[in-house]
């Protein structure tokens, strides 16, 4: 039997009627097809794809366990690396992670690594939400309580594997529910709030407390942590500052950050607004600027709440996106308009002082910089404007200030993010840190890691290994 | 959950209400503010705190039915529980031992400006207190006003109770007759605080302003509450709320806090309807 050149494909919502509704794009693999795509993968005796996933998940262990269809023995390999499959499988930026270095790749196309990852971890939801699987044994219970603050994926999976360690876990969280940027940023049509929760109440029947409505650094400090008992604590409060352009006119009514935007419909479900109370513009003509999956979300997002057109915005060409290639495909395919090689230059408003037009300005590529990428120059004279009636800047985020600035002694970079060691260890003794508020806006999977590692130094800290 | 412990009405949709929340109480210093959520399907907005007791773990809030979120909020009634209160947040207000100060609240702004006021004193200020209000129906905390400031002036708009007239005519006056005066606190409705800092600008006196923006999430992550500051975008929230007046934007600042009039209108017409029924 010849092997499949390419990959199977996943069934999909069609274009003309997601674009109205905030499901789920892909729908997941059959059993069947999980079989088909399993069977495509060599067993390669190299595995080059394990080096390609950050936490270096045993692929060929777990494809091969569902090829023979022992799925329990597929999640538990998968466990051991990754504690958030169905969430990593879907939002993974695989095209440039474990499948970019796949064999099969070479003649045709790489293994669905991603997409397998996601079958079986929903197999395991399914199973979950029928109440067929144990939990996890705990280690003897230590006497000595950690505090992790934030819940993203870098405190979620810092909590799990403390608490099965055997110590006493608070989760502190800004906001009034758990999950970070998978709940208020990555919005339901690519990753839908039930696996996050079902995640999270995983959390609750490990026994970690939490603790909501909690703003390290201003309800209390590190310190005062520290005095109320906690031996150890881990910072995992993510990358949430905001940047703009500073360009004239950008402080108009109708002009978010992508933050605003995406919080307003996806923890405040203002896409349900009045019968929830927050509000939203439902922008006509919509502009997002950049290029990543955050300028995608809000494209996507903008285009579900009614735009008629949404114009994406973006400095340098397709090939230099940062967005997962399945989000831009997707995007173009629900008839996002891109603007590329162009950059807005100020934007113009009524006497209400909402926004109405946008002033761009061509651009074409010069040298690569440092990054490798080719550095957009303006053409000049090549000003031209759209109108608009709303605008989503989505440019990047700096690491929320808040705690660097209430701790003393806390080492931080240029940015403003947390100084940490390859354990995860900061210049403070006893304090840790990972995810996007050591490393800038990064990924699901790095935060998840860095958080699984400095359980792992904490551990090594509270028995005196780590000095 | 966050209990309300006390409620009580100050005056026409003038709300003070005591709420359990001992780790907001127990960090809270003047000049910062709470962000709350009346319940599973509400909106986050912003109340100052305008008076804590650290020992007892409670807060105090004093709000003025605007629209849905405030009128929602009123309809909870003492013993029972609101879902969420966040902070304390924002910065503290930077008191020092100035010398002579005042502290000018406009209408509902006078309960923050309260615990400002009061540890202006406690580091021995001389605070002048101008306060003001629509009508007589409407004036609340004179004594404790009085009691914590050197001397308390009062206006109303319509002259029913102290002197006829703005805040800022009373600041004229006082401005003339004190040469010494060596800041400026001021919080209310936009325009007050516009005409309070154009006033004190050619003095020279330093005017910090209490900024009301719209926000989102309180804590610098969205952007909502941004405004202009010397020419600068700032947060409200994480910068702030309080601002040098002197360069602040304020007719921005006004035209983003009307972006959803329109919205809060359907919102509050919606609520109205389901209190009929
Ligand atoms: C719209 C969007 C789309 C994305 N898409 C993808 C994608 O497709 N694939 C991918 O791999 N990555 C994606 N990312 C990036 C990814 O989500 C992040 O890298 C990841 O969530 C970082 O995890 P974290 O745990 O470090 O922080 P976060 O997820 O940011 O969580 C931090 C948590 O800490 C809380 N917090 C912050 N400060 C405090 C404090 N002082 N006290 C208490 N709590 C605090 C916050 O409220 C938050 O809940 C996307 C990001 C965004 C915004
Ligand atoms: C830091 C800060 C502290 C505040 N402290 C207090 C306080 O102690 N007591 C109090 O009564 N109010 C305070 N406010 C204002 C309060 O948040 C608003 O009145 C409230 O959000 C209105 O909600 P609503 O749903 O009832 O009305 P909405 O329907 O949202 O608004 C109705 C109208 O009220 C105005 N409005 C809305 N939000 C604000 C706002 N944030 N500031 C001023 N006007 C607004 C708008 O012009 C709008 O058209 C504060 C605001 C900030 C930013
Ligand atoms: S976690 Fe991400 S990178 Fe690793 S195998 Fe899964 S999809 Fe690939
Ligand atoms: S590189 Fe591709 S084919 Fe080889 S083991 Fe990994 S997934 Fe299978
Ligand atoms: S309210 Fe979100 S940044 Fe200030």
């Amino acid at each position: 039997m010849s092997i499949n050149k390419i990959q199977t494909r996943m069934k999909e919502q069609l274009p003309e009627e997601r674009r109205k509704n905030f499901s789920e794009v892909p729908l997941g693999y059959t059993k069947e097809e999980a079989l088909i795509e399993a069977s495509r993968c060599l067993q390669c005796l190299t595995r080059p794809c394990i080096n390609g996933c950050p936490v270096q998940i045993n692929i060929p262990g777990f494809i091969k366990a569902i090829k023979e269809e022992n799925f329990e023995i597929a999640i538990e390999i998968i466990h051991e690396s990754d504690l958030l499959p169905a969430v990593t499988g879907r939002v993974c930026p695989q095209e440039e992670q474990c499948q970019v270095v796949c064999i099969m790749g070479k003649a045709g196309e790489p293994v669905g690594i991603g997409r397998l990852e996601r079958f079986i971890a929903d197999w395991d939801l399914e199973r979950r939400k029928k109440g067929e699987v144990r939990l996890p044994k705990k280690a003897e219970p230590r006497g000595k309580k950690i505090a992790v603050i934030g819940s993203g994926p870098a405190g979620l999976s810092c909590a799990v594997d403390l608490i099965k360690m055997g110590y006493e876990v608070t989760m502190f969280e800004a906001f009034h529910t758990s999950g970070g940027v998978l709940t208020y940023g990555i919005p339901e049509f690519r990753l839908p709030k039930a696996i996050v929760n079902e995640e999270i109440a995983f959390l609750d029947k490990l026994g970690v407390k939490r603790i909501f409505d909690y703003l390290v650094g201003r309800t209390s400090t590190i310190e005062e942590l520290f005095k109320s008992g906690f031996s150890a604590i881990f910072i995992g409060s993510g990358a949430g500052l905001p940047q703009f352009m500073h360009i004239p006119g950008e402080n108009l009514g109708g002009i978010y950050s992508a933050n605003e935007f995406l919080t307003r419909v996806n923890l405040m479900k203002a896409y349900k607004f009045p019968d929830y109370d927050t509000p939203i513009k439902h922008g006509k003509r919509v502009a997002v600027i950049g290029g990543g999956n955050v300028a995608m979300d809000s494209a996507r997002t903008a285009l579900r709440l009614g735009a008629e057109h949404v114009y994406l915005i973006y400095r340098r060409s397709r090939e230099e996106m940062p967005a997962r290639l399945e989000e831009v495909i997707h995007a173009e395919e629900e008839g996002i308009e891109f603007l590329l090689l162009t950059n807005p230059v100020r934007y113009i408003g009524n006497e209400n002082g909402l926004v109405q037009q946008v002033e761009c300005l061509k651009m074409k590529l010069g040298e690569g910089d440092v990054s490798g990428r080719r550095r957009p120059i303006p053409i000049e004279g090549s000003e031209f404007k759209i109108d608009i009636d709303q605008a989503i800047v989505a440019v990047g985020t700096n690491p929320n200030p808040i705690i660097a600035l209430t701790t003393k002694g806390l080492k931080t970079g240029r940015h403003g993010e947390i100084w940490a060691d390859e354990n995860g260890q900061t210049s403070v003794p006893g304090v840790f840190a990972g995810g996007d508020i050591v490393t800038g806006a990064a990924t699901v999977i790095t935060a998840m890691g860095a958080g699984r590692n400095a359980a792992k130094s904490i551990e090594r800290y509270i028995k005196g290994e780590l000095t | 959950m966050f209990k309300i412990l006390k409620k009580e009405e100050l005056g026409p949709g003038m709300i003070l209400m005591e709420i359990e929340a001992p780790y907001v109480a127990k960090s809270v210093e003047p000049g910062q503010f709470v962000i709350v959520r009346v319940d599973e399907k509400g909106e986050r907005i912003p109340l100052t705190i305008a008076d804590f007791d650290r020992e007892f773990g409670k807060i105090t809030i004093v709000f003025q039915e605007i629209g849905k979120t405030t009128h929602l909020l009123n309809s909870k009634k003492e013993g029972e529980s609101i879902v969420d209160v966040v902070g304390p947040l924002g910065n503290k207000t930077e008191i020092e031992s100035f010398g002579k100060v005042v502290c000018i609240g406009g209408g509902i702004g006078v309960a923050p400006i309260f615990p400002i006021v009061r540890k202006l004193k406690s580091k021995g200020n001389e605070v002048i207190s101008i306060v003001g209000y629509r009508s007589k129906s409407y004036v609340f905390w004179e004594e404790k006003m009085k009691r914590e400031s050197s001397n308390l002036l009062i206006a109303t708009n319509d002259g029913t109770y102290g002197e006829k007239g703005f805040v800022t005519d009373i600041l004229k006056k006082v401005l003339s007759s004190n040469s010494d005066i060596r800041r400026v606190f001021t919080i209310g409705p936009v325009v007050m605080m516009k005409a309070v800092s154009d006033l004190t600008r050619d003095r020279k006196i330093k005017t910090i302003a209490s900024l009301n923006s719209l926000m989102v999430c309180g804590m610098g992550m969205c952007g909502a509450c941004r405004v202009m500051v010397g020419g600068e975008t700032k947060f409200t929230c994480a910068d702030g709320p309080d601002f040098d007046a002197h360069v602040v934007d304020f007719d921005s600042l006004a035209k983003r806090l009307a972006v959803y009039k329109e919205e809060e209108k359907v919102s509050f017409d919606n609520w109205k309807e389901s209190e009929k029924v």
